[in-house]
């Protein structure tokens, strides 16, 4: 790791990371690296873009083209830059809060439109870097600073959400399985179209001390106990599955993506096969 | 339907010059969401651009029309959104980003009629100041505001060079008399139209300083993916575009920002003047309310009164050069405007002599020539 370390981050004043000791983000991000350098992708070629939280951080440690945009935006930036350039690899890492709260109806356009994109979102279960609010992955009945009697709300499964939204590559990894992690991320990089990798993580200092895991090691053994593989987890009961979560490949689709149907739409247009109507300007409201 | 003849009259609504425009300029990206009277640009878009190898998308909503210009920006290609007053509104957030990442792109706002979801198809002018001041903290923008077919066309190419030279957003105002008015206009030939684009780094990648300060104040652009990584934010960065929050690097980074735009006042304050050279009152007037200005103006001479017009192109940064010229000359202004006075507010800031009054209509009907006549015999 030593030498990726080298290879891949900003060392010159960068360090130290804004990331509390222990947090699952930095286990993230080297599994991108990993990842990232086994496919041997040009780092010119790649754009990371974040969001904002704790997760929105990781563009600044990476020697990639970064791109740290506003709370719950990171796909929509990221859209641009490959329509513009689809020579590049574009990927984006979202928490969360930004992924399915702020951005949840980008997040789920995105899926649909399938433009050849990765999203990794490490799923934290709460709002860090604001103070440990929750978010809409926090267990219904766990505690939170917003949520000082136990959340009422209910939680939403991210990978799911992605599946019924159409994204043509959903994963579930978490940050106690890395080699796993490491694979599901490369797939999900190497899939056209797009791709979701949801990662589920420790954020001990804000979710875990407030819910009787106030340490990485903990939360690691709750990953560890949690989980359960796709092919075990389809053998077993919702009673059974309750409280756990699969991990694994949720989906890997072929789907025409985006931008080979954007192709044909600008060799029709070039042989200028419309079909418009001549008063389609006019009288609209 | 417009139909592509460069160099020979065509007849075109303000929203289709404003399409032509920015292809002319360059423009070969464009995300949109879909609102009246904004939503011709993007039907002429998504048949135009594919058909010169461009993009049009029609994104989810305007927050991620926005994000997307800006990421499409930022990978080299000149970018285009087009809203109406509450998609406006949507934007902001990431217009502000494109501020604080100095990121060139154009904001069309054709505006309409009232406040909130307002009159959709009525023609307004309530949006100056949100064009100004709608996203958060202190900035520089520029806001360029269309009075005719032809403005659309020659003010969209203007806005695009001037974010490309400048590396800001710049707003295009429109209303929907302008947006929706047809008029038969001469297009340049493409060869005609003069187009800037963006600097970008001629160092070798290793010396490259994304945000390194310069006489112009503007730092020269690399996109990605052309071998310069660099790092962008919405935060307040330092030179090299990673965060920052000391005092001296915040100040310098700020200063730079309004300076650049300062430093161009000169070629971004885009007035016109009529019949101003022996006025005793003139109209400040921009907009649609500009040609009825126009028309009221000629009448008012016709009856001997010395009366001339100032049409603002530019709101901001306010042309403050061309309008004190006037305001010293001249022993009273009149500002028409479909707003409750959000430019006589400007004017009055500026103005050292003169007095200026407000002729203001906020019922969603267009100002006519009649109406600023009789304001005329008044003074
Ligand atoms: S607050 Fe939580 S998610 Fe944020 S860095 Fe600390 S441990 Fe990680």
């Amino acid at each position: 790791m030593a030498d990726l370390r080298n290879k891949y981050l900003r060392h010159d004043k960068k360090f130290p990371h804004v990331w509390c000791p222990g947090c699952g983000i930095g286990v993230v991000m080297a599994s991108l690296i990993r990842a990232v350098d086994s496919l041997g992708i040009e780092k010119d070629d790649i754009v990371l873009a974040s969001g904002i939280g704790c997760s929105g951080r990781m563009p600044v440690y990476v020697d990639f083209n970064t791109l740290h945009t506003t709370h719950g935006r990171s796909l929509t930036f990221a859209t641009g830059v490959k329509l513009a350039n689809p020579d590049l690899k574009v990927i984006t890492v979202m928490g969360d809060g930004d992924a399915t709260a702020i951005g949840g109806n980008h997040f789920i356009h995105a899926a649909r439109r399938n433009l050849d994109m990765t999203a990794i979102i490490i799923n934290n279960q709460i709002y860090g870097m604001t103070g440990g609010q929750f978010s809409p992955t926090t267990p219904y009945g766990a505690f939170a600073t917003t949520a000082s009697y136990g959340n009422v709300e209910h939680a939403f499964s991210i990978s799911e959400l992605a599946v019924t939204a159409g994204a043509s590559f959903v994963a579930r990894g978490t940050v106690y399985h890395v080699p796993q992690l490491d694979r599901l991320i490369e797939q999900g990089i190497r899939k056209t179209g797009f791709s979701v990798i949801e990662v589920i993580s420790n954020c001990h200092v804000q979710y875990g001390r407030r819910n009787e895991m106030g340490d990485p090691v903990t939360m690691l053994n709750w990953m560890k106990k949690s989980a359960v593989s796709v092919k075990s987890a389809a053998g077993k009961t919702e009673a059974e599955m309750a409280g756990r979560f699969s991990i694994g490949v949720l989906a890997d689709l072929d789907k025409p993506n985006y931008l080979e149907e954007y192709d044909k739409i600008r060799q029709r247009a070039a042989q200028n096969h419309i079909r418009v109507n001549e008063e389609s300007t006019e009288g609209k409201c | 339907m417009a139909v592509k003849d460069s160099g020979r009259v065509v007849l075109l609504q303000g929203n289709e010059a404003v399409v032509e425009g920015a292809l002319a300029a360059g423009c070969r990206f464009f995300a949109g969401y879909p609102i009246t009277p904004a939503s011709e640009i993007s039907e002429l878009m998504s048949v135009k651009l594919p058909a010169v190898g461009g993009t049009f998308i029609q994104m989810e909503d305007e927050i991620a029309s926005m994000g997307a210009i800006v990421g499409a920006s930022l990978a080299g290609v000149k970018s285009m959104t087009a809203t109406s007053g509450p998609g406006f509104s949507l934007m902001q957030e990431n217009l502000g980003f494109a501020c604080n990442a100095e990121v060139p792109c154009v904001v069309v706002n054709v505006m309409r009629g009232g406040m909130s979801t307002g009159l959709p198809t009525s023609p307004g002018q309530g949006d100056v100041m949100q064009a100004r001041w709608g996203t958060h903290g202190d900035h520089p923008i520029i806001v360029l505001a269309v009075s005719s077919v032809m403005d659309s066309f020659t003010i969209t190419v203007q806005a695009f060079n001037l974010s490309e030279k400048y590396r800001v957003p710049v707003i295009i105002l429109s209303d929907e008399i302008v947006a929706h008015g047809r008029e038969s206009v001469v297009l340049p030939r493409p060869d005609e139209v003069e187009v800037v684009d963006r600097i970008t780094p001629t160092v070798p990648p290793e010396w490259y300083i994304p945000y390194e300060d310069n006489s112009r104040g503007v730092p020269p652009m690399a996109p990605f993916g052309s071998g310069y990584r660099h790092h962008v934010t919405g935060l307040v960065h330092d030179t090299h575009g990673f965060p920052t929050e000391k005092p001296k690097e915040v100040g310098d980074f700020m200063a730079r920002q309004f300076r650049k735009v300062t430093n161009g006042a000169y070629e971004i304050q885009m007035t016109r003047r009529f019949l101003l050279d022996d006025a005793e009152i003139a109209v400040f007037a921009y907009g649609s309310v500009a040609r009825a200005a126009h028309r009221a103006v000629l009448r008012a001479r016709e009856q001997g009164i010395k009366v001339g017009m100032l049409q603002l192109i530019t709101l901001f940064p306010f042309p403050k050069r061309a309008a004190d010229a006037v305001l010293r000359q001249c022993r009273a202004v009149l500002v028409p405007e479909m707003n409750i006075g959000q430019i006589s507010r400007e004017v009055k800031r500026v103005n050292m002599s003169a007095k200026v009054l407000k002729h203001n209509r906020i019922d969603g009907q267009g100002i006519g020539p009649d109406e600023i006549y009789e304001e005329l015999l008044q003074m």
